[in-house]
C-alpha cells in the first residue's frame, strides 16, 4: 500500500446515525482524493443493537478492509467493548470519558456468549470489568486515548451559542465524533460542513445546529490533541471517481441496459435496489420522451417471479432482486421460465443462510443453490459480479445473455458487496451494449415460438405483437407451444433447450467467463465479492517476493471447463477461497475438471473476508503450515 | 377484416371430460372475443393449472399457461408491461382459492384493469377429485375417503373485500348469459372477479347440473324450479352510483349478504361494480404520467446496440 493506509472506525447503536457518520466521513476522504473501501455490519434490528461501519482510506488503489482500525470514534460504551482490541500500537480511540466507570453487564445489548469472552480477557489481564479495564489494555498496548466528555461539550456549546437545548442533543453525537476524528487527523472541515447542508438542505436549523457541533468539537479535538501520529491531508485526486453505495452497480445498471420492469418483495439486503429504482423510476432517453421503470413491491416472491416473467414475455427486459429466503419461493417458477425460453434476470444478493441463518450478515452460500435451483433439467446461467463497478457492467452483460439464449440468468451478489461504500471509476453506459438475440418487431406468415433451428434458438415473439400469437405452457410443448407428450418431440424439445448451454460457453467470451489475475504454482480459485480481499492480499504477497495467481471465475454455470481447466494447467497448488463452509466453487470445480483442491480458505461467521486474514493464510500455505481448511474468523 | 367465432378456436384437440361444465366457459369466452371483435394478437389468455388451465391451448389468442396457483401474478405483470392487451386470467377454485389465494387478495387491491374467471366446481378433478376450497364443510364428493373437514371459502365475498372492484357469477351451462357477463367484465374499468359455477360430471356428485337445475327440488314440488337465478331479474343494484362511503360500504355490504345465499336459491349476475375506484393503471401514471403511451412493452431502450438511457445525472451527482 501507499504512504496512508488508514482504517477508522465508527459506532454505535442502530438507529444513532452511524450509517450517516461514515457516509459523511467516505465522502470527505473521497472528495481528499483517497481510495475509499467501507463496509456496514448490523444486527438484524431497528433500533439499539450495535452497529459499526469501517472505513479504510488509502493514497493507493484498495479493494478490501484490514484488520487493524486505526482509528476509532465512540460515542457509547458497546463500541469500545466490542472493538478495543482491534486498534494496534500507535492507533487511536475517541471515547466518551463519561462513560468511564460502566461496566460490562450494565450494556444491555451485549449477548452473553461476548460478555464471557470479555470477561475472561479482562480477567486474565488483572483489569476490572469496565470501560476503564477494557482502555487500560489498549493504553498499555500503545494506543493513544482521546477522553472527550460529550455531554461537556453539548454544554459548552450551548453556553457558547445561547441555544440551551443542545445540552441534551444526544442526536448530535455523530457529527460530534466525526469532527473530533477529522480534527485528530487534522483533515479539513469544509467538505463535512458541506454534506450537512446537502443533507439538511430542507432543515436549515438542523444544519446550523450540526454545523456548530462540528466546528466545536473538530476545534476541540485539534486544540486538545496533538499526539496522534496519522494526518490525512489530501492526496492526488483520480479523475471521473464516483463514490458508490454496494447496490448502485447494478441498480445503475438495470437502468442503462433498459430493464422496465422490477418486482420485488422485501428482504435484506436486496430490496435497497428495488427502493432505489423506484426512487429513480423516471428515466431520461437520449432524444425521445421520458422513459420509466415499473417497479412492483408484490406479495411475495412467488409473485415477483411471476409477474417478472409475464413482463417479460411482453419483450420488457424484466427483473428481480432477492436473497436466500426470496429465491427458495421463486424456483418452481424459475423452472417454467427455463422450459418456455423466458429471458430474465434475477439478481440474488446473498447472505447468510440456511434458513433465515444470519440475515443481516454475509454470506456466500447459495452458488450450488443457484446451480441447481428449480426441478428438472433445463438451461440457466450463474454468474457472479467481483466488485460493485463489475456488477454495473455485468447487470448489462446479463440482460444479454438472458436475451441472446432465452434463458434464465440468475446474477450472484451479496451482502459484502450490498454494504460496501468505494470509490471507483465512474460507471461508463457506453460500454454497455444491448443485445436483444432474435426478439421481433414484426412477424410474416407462420409463426412458431419454439421452431427446431439448426443452433437451437427461435425467433422470439411477444404479448401483443401483430400476427406474432404464439402460446406458453409448463408442460413440455410442441413448437406452437402446445402441450404434448409425444416421446420424440420431447427428445427434440430438450436437446434443443439444453443445447444452449453449450452454446454459452462457445459464444461469450472467454474473458467474460474467467478473468485470470496471474497463474503461478500457487493459485487461488474464487468467485464473486472476494475478489477485493484476494487482490490486496496477494499484493501483500507479491512486496514479499511471493507470487500467488488468482483466477476469478465469473460464469459459473454453465461451467467454462476448458478454459479453467488450460489457465490451471501449470499450477501445482490450488487454494480455493469462498464465504461459505463447504467450498461450494470447489465441488464444482472438481465435479468438472476432476480435479482436487489443495488449501481451502473459507470464513462463514456472517463477516466478509479481509485482506489480512487472507494474506495470513495464504502465507502459512506458502510456508507449508497451513491446514487443508483455514477457516476466519475476524470481525465482531 | 370481421373475426367469426370459428377464428378463436385452435385446432387442439380437447380432453376434457364428457359434460364437463368447462366446454360452456370456453365457448362463452370464445363468443365473447368475437362479439367484442378483440383481435387476436391483442388479446392474452392466462391459465393457471388443472383441467382449467387447459383452456388458454384452445383459444386462439396469446395463451400462457402459467403454474399452480401463479396465474394472476403473470397476468399482472404482462398487463402492466404492456396495458394495451386484454388481459383474461382464467384457472379453477383450488388453484385461485387455495394455493392461489394470497395472490388473488393481493391482486383485488391492485386493481388492475383485468378480468379473472374461476372455474369453480368444488373438486381437484385432475388429481382425482379432492375436495377444493369451495367444497362445503362435511359434504362427500365421491372419491373423497370422508367428509371434507374444511369450512368454504366464498369467492365472492372475498373478492368484494379484497378490492376487486367487478364481481359476478355465472353458470356455466347458462353460456348466453356467462358470454354477456365475460363482455361486461372486460369492458369493466378495472380488476373483475367472475365466478362460475361449473359442475364437474366426474368428482362432483353433489353440486351436478340436475342439482343447480333443481331437478330434486322439482320432484318435491312437482314443478320446474332452477336453483340459479339472475340479480337482474330483481330489483338488486350492484353499481356504486357516487364517491361517497356510506355508498360505497351499502354496496359492499350488499353483496357480501347476497353472496351468501346458497342452497335453494343461487343467485347469479353482478353483485357489486365500482369505477370510482382508481385502477392501477391511474395510480402509475400519478407518479409516471406518460405511463400509458409508452409503458415499459414499447419504450425503446437502445439505438445501434448502444443504451439510451442517460443517467449522467445520477453519475454526477456519485462523482467527488
Amino acid at each position: 500500500m501507499g504512504s496512508i493506509d488508514f482504517t477508522w472506525l465508527i459506532g454505535g447503536p442502530q438507529g444513532s446515525g452511524v450509517d450517516s457518520g461514515a457516509n459523511v466521513f467516505s465522502k470527505v476522504c473521497a472528495e481528499m482524493g483517497y481510495g475509499v473501501f467501507g463496509k456496514r455490519e448490523f444486527h438484524s434490528n431497528i433500533k439499539g443493537d450495535h452497529s459499526y461501519f469501517t472505513v479504510r482510506v488509502s493514497d493507493e488503489e484498495i479493494h478490501s478492509n484490514v484488520n487493524d482500525v486505526t482509528l476509532m470514534a465512540s460515542f457509547d460504551a458497546e463500541t469500545i467493548f466490542r472493538h478495543f482490541d482491534e486498534v494496534p500500537t500507535g492507533g487511536g480511540i475517541i471515547y466518551d470519558s463519561d462513560l468511564d466507570k460502566i461496566t460490562i453487564d450494565e450494556v444491555h445489548t451485549l449477548d452473553n456468549y461476548f460478555k464471557e469472552r470479555l470477561h475472561k480477557e479482562l480477567e486474565s489481564k488483572s483489569k476490572p470489568f469496565t470501560i476503564t479495564g477494557a482502555l487500560e489494555i489498549a493504553k498499555e498496548k500503545g494506543v493513544n486515548l482521546y477522553p472527550v466528555s460529550f455531554r461537556e461539550i453539548l454544554s459548552n456549546l450551548a453556553e457558547k451559542t445561547e441555544n440551551p437545548k443542545l445540552k441534551g442533543l444526544v442526536r448530535l453525537f455523530n457529527v460530534l465524533a466525526v469532527s473530533l476524528s477529522l480534527g485528530l487527523v487534522k483533515m479539513p472541515l469544509d467538505p463535512l460542513l458541506q454534506s450537512i447542508d446537502s443533507i439538511f438542505s430542507k432543515k436549515p436549523q438542523i444544519a446550523e445546529i450540526n454545523k456548530q457541533a462540528a466546528n466545536f468539537a473538530y476545534d476541540y479535538a485539534k486544540s486538545k490533541f496533538n499526539n496522534f501520529s496519522y494526518a490525512l491531508t489530501g492526496t492526488t485526486k483520480q479523475p471521473d471517481t464516483i463514490l458508490v453505495q454496494g447496490h448502485f452497480g447494478t441498480s445503475i445498471g438495470k437502468m442503462v441496459s433498459g430493464c422496465r420492469f422490477q418486482s420485488y418483495y422485501p428482504i435484506t439486503p436486496a430490496s435497497d435496489e428495488s427502493v432505489y429504482l423506484e426512487s429513480n423510476e423516471l428515466l431520461e432517453i437520449q432524444n425521445d420522451r421520458p422513459g420509466s421503470t415499473i417497479v412492483i413491491q408484490t406479495e411475495d416472491e412467488i409473485s415477483a417471479m411471476g409477474m417478472m416473467i409475464g413482463a417479460a414475455l411482453t419483450g420488457t427486459r424484466s427483473s428481480t432482486s432477492t436473497s436466500g429466503p426470496g429465491f427458495a419461493l421463486m424456483t418452481e417458477a424459475l423452472g417454467w421460465a427455463g422450459i418456455n425460453e423466458v429471458p430474465i434476470v434475477i439478481t440474488l444478493y446473498q447472505r447468510s443462510g440456511p434458513s433465515t441463518g444470519l440475515p443481516t450478515r454475509h454470506g456466500q452460500d447459495d452458488l450450488l443453490f443457484a446451480v441447481h435451483a428449480g426441478h428438472g433439467d433445463f438451461p440457466k446461467i450463474v454468474y457472479a459480479s467481483g466488485d460493485i463497478e463489475e456488477s454495473f457492467y455485468d447487470t448489462g452483460r446479463c440482460f444479454n445473455y438472458a436475451d441472446v439464449y432465452q434463458i434464465p440468468v440468475i446474477h450472484m451478489m451479496d451482502k459484502f458487496l450490498s454494504s460496501s461504500v468505494v470509490t471507483c471509476k465512474k460507471f461508463d453506459p457506453q460500454k454497455i451494449s444491448i443485445d436483444r438475440g432474435l426478439l421481433l418487431d414484426k412477424v410474416d406468415g407462420e409463426y412458431k415460438r419454439f421452431a427446431f433451428t439448426d443452433d437451437g434458438i427461435s425467433p422470439r415473439s411477444r404479448l401483443g405483437l401483430d400476427n406474432g400469437v404464439f402460446w406458453n405452457t409448463g408442460d413440455e410443448s410442441d413448437e406452437f407451444g402446445h402441450i404434448t407428450e409425444d416421446p420424440q418431440i420431447r427428445i427434440k424439445m430438450m436437446d434443443k433447450r439444453m443445447s444452449r448451454l453449450d452454446l454459452v460457453i462457445k459464444r461469450i467470451p472467454d474473458d467474460e467467463q474467467v478473468v485470470s489475475f496471474g497463474v503461478y504454482d500457487y493459485t487461488i480459485i474464487s468467485w464473486g465479492s472476494t475478489k477485493g480481499p484476494i487482490l490486496d492480499a496477494i499484493s501483500m504477497l507479491k512486496k514479499e517476493g511471493i507470487n500467488v495467481g488468482f483466477i476469478q471465475i465469473k460464469l459459473i454455470h454453465p461451467f467454462p471447463s476448458d478454459y479453467v481447466k488450460s489457465l490451471l494447467k501449470d499450477t501445482k497448488t490450488i487454494i480455493d477461497i469462498e464465504a461459505n463452509h463447504s467450498g461450494q466453487l470447489g465441488k464444482i470445480f472438481k465435479q468438472n475438471i476432476s480435479r482436487e483442491i489443495d488449501y481451502f480458505i473459507l470464513k462463514y461467521t456472517g463477516r466478509g473476508m479481509t485482506s489480512t486474514e487472507i494474506y495470513d493464510s495464504l502465507k502459512k500455505i506458502v510456508e507449508n503450515k497451513a491446514n487443508k481448511r483455514e477457516v476466519l474468523s475476524h470481525g465482531s | 377484416m370481421a373475426l367469426k367465432l370459428a377464428d378463436y378456436k385452435t385446432e387442439v384437440h380437447n380432453d376434457w371430460c364428457p359434460g364437463c361444465g368447462d366446454f360452456g366457459i370456453v365457448n362463452a369466452l370464445q363468443m365473447a372475443l368475437a362479439e367484442m371483435g378483440i383481435e387476436r394478437d391483442k388479446a392474452t389468455i392466462f391459465s393457471g393449472i388443472g383441467c382449467s388451465g387447459k383452456t388458454s391451448h384452445f383459444i386462439n389468442t396469446y395463451g400462457v399457461h402459467t403454474l399452480h396457483g401463479r396465474v394472476l401474478t403473470f397476468a399482472q405483470g404482462g398487463k402492466l408491461a404492456n396495458p394495451e392487451m386484454t388481459v383474461i386470467a382464467v384457472g379453477g377454485d383450488g388453484d385461485g382459492l387455495g394455493i392461489g389465494a394470497g395472490h388473488f387478495v393481493a391482486a383485488g387491491r391492485r386493481n388492475i384493469d383485468m378480468t379473472y374467471i374461476i372455474f369453480d366446481n368444488g373438486v381437484y378433478g385432475l388429481t382425482k377429485g379432492q375436495a377444493s376450497p369451495t367444497l362445503r364443510l362435511g359434504e362427500k364428493t365421491k372419491s373423497l375417503p370422508s367428509p371434507n373437514t374444511n369450512y368454504n371459502v366464498n369467492p365472492i365475498g372475498l373478492a368484494v373485500v379484497s378490492g376487486f372492484t367487478f364481481v359476478a357469477r355465472g353458470y356455466s351451462y347458462d353460456v348466453r348469459h356467462l358470454k354477456d357477463l365475460i363482455i361486461k367484465a372486460v369492458r369493466h374499468k378495472g380488476l373483475s372477479f367472475l365466478d362460475v359455477l361449473q359442475p364437474c360430471p366426474t368428482y362432483n356428485d353433489i353440486n351436478t347440473r340436475d342439482w343447480y337445475a333443481g331437478v330434486d327440488l322439482a320432484q318435491e314440488s312437482m314443478d320446474r324450479h332452477s336453483r340459479i337465478y339472475k340479480l337482474e331479474d330483481t330489483n338488486f343494484d350492484p353499481m356504486v352510483h357516487y364517491d361517497d362511503e356510506t355508498e360505497v360500504n351499502e354496496k359492499l355490504s350488499q353483496a357480501l349478504i347476497k353472496s351468501l345465499e346458497w342452497g335453494n336459491k343461487i343467485p347469479t349476475g353482478v353483485f357489486y361494480q365500482n369505477e370510482i375506484i382508481s385502477q392501477y393503471s391511474t395510480r402509475l401514471t400519478d407518479k409516471i404520467p406518460n405511463y400509458l403511451e409508452n409503458p415499459p412493452a414499447k419504450q425503446r431502450i437502445s439505438e445501434n446496440g448502444s443504451p439510451t438511457t442517460d443517467v449522467s445525472e445520477i453519475l454526477d451527482s456519485l462523482r467527488v
